[in-house]
């Protein structure tokens, strides 16, 4: 019999916080992900399905946190679809079930790496990580951009709190990219 | 240069790839046009000093093509819009 070991997506068991002054970066491992895409013309049925699931689908550049679905805008038509993953480690059939064969589906968890970032304020953190005026942002803004050559997805939850969702198999690259920025703000 | 994104608002020029003239959406039909059409629609290229219709794709953030309307000479932006829109408004279905 074979035992398999989970790991975190910076190859651990469990997940890592780090700190640097006034700002902690903790993994999140504990977040099932899955997309949603609009099957062609039926937008309209798939926000009746949404609504009734209580499944948000938010506006363009916005998360919109919910219990025990949140959900956040990535591109026309498409949403990732965040919640608990001790209870919906199997989002993607549950979302199936619930949004039926008015949207595509594809399980996301184990594509990205989540990192949580806490401090006072981020903004001089993340002005220095990519182009987006964090600042100016309001609460609930969530965006694609690069850091460090990386294609992330940046949500701003607060002044002072932030996510950013990056590919898995660049967890540690990211992270340093994080903590050399850190280093020299704080 | 800044590109006013019609869903995002304006974004910096870098985080779009440039792909060229937006005659690219209209591809004639492969079985009835000949190969005289394709042959232009994959070769010939209007070269205007002046306004000019491209594709661009927001490679570093929603990922969705554009049809902007830049003057060559200038390079001021008069318009921009998704290329979604602009292929179905000239009659294409997806």
């Amino acid at each position: 019999m074979v035992s398999l070991q989970p790991l975190t997506a910076l190859g651990r068991r469990e997940a890592t916080t780090v700190t640097q002054g006034p700002l902690s970066i903790t993994e999140r491992s504990d977040v099932a992900l899955a997309s949603v895409a609009v099957r062609k013309g039926r937008g309209t049925d798939l926000a009746k399905a949404a609504e009734k699931a209580d499944i948000p689908l938010p506006g363009p550049a916005t998360h919109q946190p919910g219990t025990p679905y949140s959900a956040f805008w990535i591109t026309p038509e498409m949403w990732f679809v965040e919640a608990p993953y001790a209870s919906h480690e199997l989002i993607a059939d549950l979302l199936k079930h619930a949004l039926g064969d008015a949207a595509s589906i594809t399980e996301q968890t184990d594509a990205w790496v989540a990192f949580d970032l806490t401090a006072p304020d981020l903004a001089p953190l993340l002005e220095r990580l990519c182009n987006v005026d964090y600042a100016a942002q309001p609460e609930g803004y969530a965006t694609r951009t690069v850091m460090d050559h990386l294609g992330v997805y940046l949500i701003k939850h607060g002044r002072g709190s932030a996510r950013i969702y990056g590919p898995r198999s660049s967890a540690e690259s990211l992270l340093h990219a994080i903590e050399t920025a850190a280093h020299s703000v704080w | 240069m800044i590109i006013h994104h019609p869903i995002l608002g304006p974004r910096d020029a870098q985080e779009f790839v440039y792909l060229g003239d937006a005659s690219l959406i209209d591809r004639p039909d492969g079985m009835t046009a000949g190969v005289e059409a394709f042959h232009d629609y994959l070769y010939q290229r209007t070269n205007p000093a002046g306004e000019h219709q491209e594709l661009w794709y927001h490679e570093q953030g929603d990922r969705s093509w554009l049809v902007v309307t830049r003057n060559t000479v200038t390079h001021e932006i008069t318009k921009v819009e998704l290329a979604r829109e602009v292929a179905r408004a000239r009659g294409r279905t997806k």
